[in-house]
């Protein structure tokens, strides 16, 4: 946070005094208006009738410049809140407004034009040290860009053509090399538009959960008001009346001002996360809706597992040994660039077997094709090495004359059973064995998949293969139930029949069959580098096209619902320290014996009532970075982590501000301000 | 703690346990229209009632009908008990000639016995008719707690997934079905206690001294009966269940402690029946059960401990026995006080003005919550909005979207909920402050300082929670009063009631949102001691202030042997 932003939130704050503002929050606009009716007392005492002595306009002066500041504090918060973003934003809104761009006209030709003229569909060329003028997809090229002006990450990112790094920002800096790209969106329509809007947005729009809880905090507020206006007739009744400023100072107290104060810079902090986390949600009624996610649909491939095949094992057939067969496969595969391929050498190497390709330099490279559906080379004396699809290598094998091992049916079955997938090898008509290529679950997906089921949240997965192989990969993976050969409608369905039973599904997806899923998905998390239709359907969209983020995403929004009851609770739990302080000192002229209830044993009446408002006051910024982070989360199930919370902001809320007010009490004292 | 005491208690506190869950069962067996062994007996009779009102057990209302027919009965009966009540000189039975009642009091009475309150701004004895007594305010005790118990039941049936069903069909069922034969039983026991049950005039008695004296009686058993087992607490006579002849013997006590009790209770369970969510009953249950037993040991140690400034002369030797019945004890006192001021009665067998002002705590605490089990059904709307707003407080630290019963609770439930919290503080804090604040009102305090605070106090706090009881020493015959009460017991009669029926259609209209180990579990002792938990702080911070000059402050000046 710096210092700068700082100051601009100091300067928000006092912006924000204006009650035009300050009505849309019930429970500082009480503050404020107590503030302003302490402000009348201290230019004169006795405005309201009564007969006090000198000593009351420095007291309430003292209440009135203590009830500025939390009403200051409060309104700093949601500032600085807004500020995170907003700075971000406003500092790229400056760079956006004179940036330039090279458009492409035809061959080698480009026109410098302002950025703001640029279309969808505009090509540009952006070189090394330049600002990236728009959102765009790379079409040619790979660089290293800058995008800490939007993700706050300083370490640059890849950027480049195809694959799932292609799609970039405009505002960001290249820093490395010369990108061709294709612009995806129209002026007013970028990243950053929508950023924008999202952080002007987020100070008015309140989510559902946070609506419900204003009119929680009102209500509570209200009856407040109405225990503190009761107070004064029943006091003077009893003898003596209270002054108006300790009572407005009784109320504030009691009020919720801390989750109050809290309340939106929470919800923008949080939508702030979700932002850092390269997301963008197009509201923040959907980040709350993730942290009520009760199924996760997730895609097999990509983010379940690498999204490749790999290489785990070779299985030779009736003749042949496993070094011959792997020797036959590694050579297979010598020049094939795919990943299996790869991953055939890789695991051969693993296995002491390196093969030079210097030395077969003279052999024909056979690419893969759909027709024979097999690859591999042919030697330079003729002979033929191939890898492919086992039926299809079967029907060559008997084409050339060749006899089928009998026990190749039983091994292709055991792997197809398993899950993985065989790859025959055959060097000139005789089969030598399988290669086992096997889908491989990313690292770390089975605990993930485990805390979610902890949290109640079940995860779907849908892919594409059969039932045998889905079964396999979702054992592996520990997902709760799988979809086979799943179609977009299977999707469809399936996010209904859940929804049917009052469950809220997360979903991620990029094509355009994906859409109206991800549509009808309470949380709908689609890729950057998907297509347009399916970016508009999600309710979210990830830069990083990581579709795994939507596990993150909810956990974002159950953080923020955390926090948003835990700072509520310790609010709360905050009055009665509160009471202790001031109930005696309001009332100990009337009933002096009331003084047993000063437990904390404060100084003085006034000693006492201003040590819990300044305690009051001060609980806002120290809270603030909580607000800010988030409460601690750590994925368990709902009964301990309410345990967990409970003991921390519960407890805790009832026994801090006995402290905190206690050391207020003993510095007041000290400085002689006790007697004020 | 005595033999007797110790007796007193567990036997009332055995029959609450070992009835809870027939009663409940059973209700839920007539409130879902299964048959039952009452079928016979008042089969022929309900069906003859619906057919000449015109309803069927089928014709289910929505919230907005099922309150509007509950104001409009309430209603109809407030006017017609007004009317007849200041006619009553006209009216027959009438045996002691007593005189129409002014329109002050005839109101009063009215909106404080259709709202299920009793609050008496008069005495029985010496101001109603039989008629009046047995025609108009008997009657008012038999069908206003069915009123109130019929809107309970219906938000229960809402929550349990059930359309609310018919105001009218579950207005006689609670009558026919639970408050009569109950009535016809008790009656007949409290008759073999020696309870008159006559509609002869007053007893003549020459007493030894030579003298003659009037002794009031009346159709006194079944008043009595439906007086407790409809929590509605207004006596026969003004001194109520303190009088012999409304509670003779230590065994009465008991059976009127138990009255009071019985549907209330079963009702929580009855609840758990219907949702089948049986732990989840006997969660709430433990909550108000242990509120109830707090409230039971405020209303009992300190009187046996006796009054410190007594003690300290040396004096006492049985605790602070003033205003309280011999035959009843410490111990059989402090449980029908506990259970009149924990179930809403108001009827009271002992002067609460007379308690230490530790005690009156817990009379106070009673009336505040109103929901240690309540009136039935009113009492249990208390509770679930309670349980709403907890949930709500506290359950976003889950990290989800409270939910109660699979149900989301959104700005709707809670602004519902807000609303049924604030007004009963409202009604009590504003009234006490109004009357405090007036010459009119200060003319009823015939006590000083914080006892004269508690008196006002405590009656528009039984105004506001529809108990009724009296601490005694206001002046309640007057005309600020008569009028005051008579709103207060108005609004908080039906204001919450009519939010909390909302609620529970609004609920019923949401989808199910499955149980899984995400959702935070209402049915655990963990949220047991949660809400217990927020129902004292909640309380105790609205509250505290207002107890700190009144009783809390006469404890100290108490232990400062000051009294008032």
């Amino acid at each position: 946070m710096s210092r700068e932003m700082v100051t601009h939130a100091l300067f928000e704050s006092v912006l924000k005094l204006d009650p035009r503002v300050m009505i849309k929050n019930p429970v500082m606009f009480v503050v404020e208006i107590g503030f302003l009716i302490t402000l009348i007392l201290t230019v004169d005492p006795n405005a309201f009738g009564g007969h006090y002595p000198a000593g009351q306009r420095a007291y309430n002066l003292i209440v009135t410049i203590i009830l500025l500041i939390t009403v200051i504090f409060g309104n700093f918060a949601e500032a600085i809140a807004e500020g995170r973003g907003k700075a971000q934003a406003e500092s790229l809104r400056r760079t956006k407004s004179d940036l330039m761009a090279f458009k492409w006209v035809n061959g080698d030709e480009y026109e410098n034009v302002p950025a703001s003229t640029l279309r969808k569909g505009d090509r540009i060329r952006v070189r090394a040290g330049e600002m990236i003028p728009a959102d765009g997809e790379v079409l040619e090229g790979l660089g290293s860009v800058d995008e800490s002006a939007i993700t706050g990450e300083s370490a640059p990112v890849i950027r480049g053509s195809g694959g799932d790094f292609n799609s970039v920002t405009g505002g960001t800096k290249l820093l490395s090399d010369t990108l061709m790209i294709r612009v995806t969106v129209d002026p007013g329509e970028s990243f950053l538009d929508q950023m924008i809007g999202l952080v002007e947005g987020a100070s008015r729009q309140k989510t559902p959960n946070e609506l419900a809880l204003s009119v929680l905090l009102a209500g509570l507020t209200l009856i407040f008001i109405i225990v503190v206006v009761t107070i004064e007739p029943m006091a003077r009744y009893a003898g003596r009346s209270v002054d108006v400023a300790t009572l407005i100072a009784l109320l504030v107290c009691l009020i919720p001002t801390t989750i109050g104060a809290l309340l939106s810079a929470i919800g923008i902090a949080g939508m702030d996360r979700v932002i850092r986390f390269n997301v963008i949600a197009k509201s923040g009624k959907a980040v709350e809706a993730a942290g009520d996610v009760n199924t996760l649909i997730l895609d097999k491939t990509g983010t379940i597992t690498i999204g490749n095949r790999l290489a785990s094992a070779f299985v030779p057939v009736s003749g042949g040994t496993e070094a011959e067969l792997m020797e036959i496969a590694v050579l297979s595969s010598l020049f094939d660039e795919t990943p299996e391929g790869r991953s055939v050498v890789t695991l051969a190497h693993e296995r002491n077997l390196t093969m030079d390709r210097e030395r077969y330099a003279d052999a024909e490279n056979v690419e893969f094709s759909a027709d024979t559906r097999m690859s591999g080379i042919t030697l330079s004396d003729g002979t033929r090495i191939r890898k492919g699809a086992v039926d299809a290598m079967k029907k060559y094998v008997l084409e050339q004359g060749g006899v089928i091992p009998e026990d190749l049916d039983a091994r292709t079955e055991e792997i197809a059973k398993e899950g993985g997938t065989p790859l025959a090898v055959l060097r000139g008509n005789v089969i030598y064995g399988l290669i086992y290529l096997k889908d491989i679950v990313k690292p770390g997906m089975r605990e993930r998949f485990m805390e979610l089921r902890r949290m109640g949240i079940k995860t779907v997965m849908c892919t594409g293969d059969n039932p045998l192989t889905a079964a396999t990969i979702a054992k592996e993976a520990g997902v709760d139930e799988f979809i086979a050969e799943a179609k977009p409608e299977d999707k469809m369905r399936l996010i209904r029949r859940e929804q049917e039973q009052g469950k809220l599904v997360a979903m991620s997806g990029d094509g355009t069959n994906d859409a109206p899923a991800l549509a009808q998905a309470d949380v709908g998390l689609a890729m950057n580098t998907g297509t347009s239709a399916a970016k508009e359907a999600g309710n979210m969209v990830d830069l990083d096209s990581d579709p795994t983020k939507l596990i993150e995403v909810v956990s974002i929004g159950k953080q923020l619902l955390i926090t948003r009851g835990a700072i509520t609770t310790f609010s709360i739990a905050n009055d009665v320290a509160k009471y202790f302080a001031i109930i005696p000192a309001m009332f100990v002229y009337v009933v002096p014996s009331l003084q047993a209830l000063n437990i904390m044993h404060l100084t003085t009446p006034h000693s006492a009532i201003l040590s819990a408002l300044i305690f009051n006051a001060l609980i806002i910024p120290f809270l603030i970075p909580l607000a800010m982070r988030g409460v601690k989360y750590k994925p368990m199930n709902a009964t301990q982590m309410l345990m967990r919370n409970l003991f921390v902001y519960g407890l805790g809320g009832v026994i801090v501000p006995f402290l905190g007010i206690k050391v207020i009490d003993l510095i007041i004292t000290a400085l002689g301000g006790a007697n004020i | 703690m005595s033999l007797s005491t110790v007796l007193t208690w567990i036997v009332v506190l055995a029959v609450f346990l070992i009835t809870i869950k027939p009663i409940g069962q059973y209700m839920a067996k007539v409130f879902t229209y299964q048959p039952t062994f009452l079928d016979r007996p008042f089969g022929w009779l309900e069906n003859g009632i619906f057919r000449v009102i015109g309803v069927s057990r089928e014709s289910d209302m929505t919230a907005k009908q099922y309150g509007i027919a509950f104001v409009g009965t309430n209603l109809v009966w407030v006017l017609l008990a007004y009317f007849l009540l200041r006619i009553q000189n006209i009216l027959p039975f009438n045996p002691q000639h007593m005189s129409g009642l002014n329109p002050l009091l005839a109101f009063n009475t009215a909106a404080s016995f259709t709202t299920n309150t009793n609050w008496q701004a008069y005495s029985g004895e010496n101001t109603m008719s039989y008629f009046s007594q047995f025609g108009v305010l008997s009657y008012l005790q038999f069908v206003t707690p069915a009123a109130g118990g019929a809107v309970g039941i219906a938000v229960v049936r809402a929550l349990s997934g059930r359309k609310l069903g018919n105001f009218f069909v579950d207005l006689t069922l609670v009558c026919t079905r639970l408050l009569l034969p109950l009535a016809i039983v008790v009656t007949l026991i409290l008759v073999g206690q020696g309870v008159p049950e006559t509609l002869g005039a007053y007893f003549q008695a020459h007493t030894l001294g030579g003298q003659t004296q009037l002794i009031p009686r009346g159709p006194i058993a079944s008043w009595e009966a439906i007086e407790h087992l409809g929590q509605n607490g207004g006596g026969f006579t003004n001194a109520n269940s303190a009088n012999p002849l409304e509670n003779p013997s230590a065994f009465s006590n008991i059976i009127e402690t138990i009255s009071m009790g019985l549907l209330p209770i079963g009702f929580f369970y009855f609840f758990g029946v219907m949702t089948g969510r049986r732990k989840l009953a006997w969660t709430l249950t433990a909550v108000a059960g242990s509120l109830f037993m707090i409230m039971l040991a405020l209303a009992y140690f300190p009187e046996v401990a006796g009054n410190p400034i007594v003690n300290s002369l040396g004096l006492a030797t049985h605790g602070n026995m003033v205003g309280k019945e011999l035959r009843f004890g410490m111990g059989g006192t402090s449980i029908f006080e506990t259970a009149t001021m924990a179930f809403t009665t108001g009827s009271v067998a002992s002067a609460h003005d007379s308690f230490l002002p530790l005690s009156s705590l817990s009379f106070f605490i009673g009336m505040f919550l109103n929901m240690v089990f309540g009136g039935k059904g009113v009492g249990f709307l208390n509770m679930i909005m309670f349980v709403i707003i907890t949930i709500f407080l506290m359950g976003l630290m889950v990290g989800r979207t409270p939910e109660f019963l699979g149900k989301k609770i959104e700005t709707k439930e809670v602004t519902l909920a807000s609303i049924a919290f604030l007004i009963h503080p409202l009604l009590i804090l504003v009234g006490t402050a109004i009357a405090i604040h007036s010459p009119a009102g200060l003319k009823g305090v015939y006590n000083g300082g914080p006892q004269g605070l508690g008196e006002i106090l405590y009656g528009f706090t039984s105004a506001a929670a529809n108990n009724g009881s009296a601490f005694g020493g206001l002046g309640a015959a007057l005309p600020f009063y008569e009028i005051a009460l008579g709103i207060v017991v108005i609004i908080g009669r039906y204001a919450s009631v009519m939010a909390m029926l909302l609620l529970g259609q609004s609920l019923l209209k949401k989808k199910t949102v499955p149980e899984t180990s995400g959702t935070m579990h209402t049915d655990t002792p963990l949220f047991a001691g949660i809400l217990f938990g927020a129902i004292i702080i909640l309380n105790a911070l609205t509250f505290f202030p207002i107890m700190a000059l009144g009783p809390l402050a006469e404890q100290y000046l108490m232990l400062a042997h000051h009294l008032f």
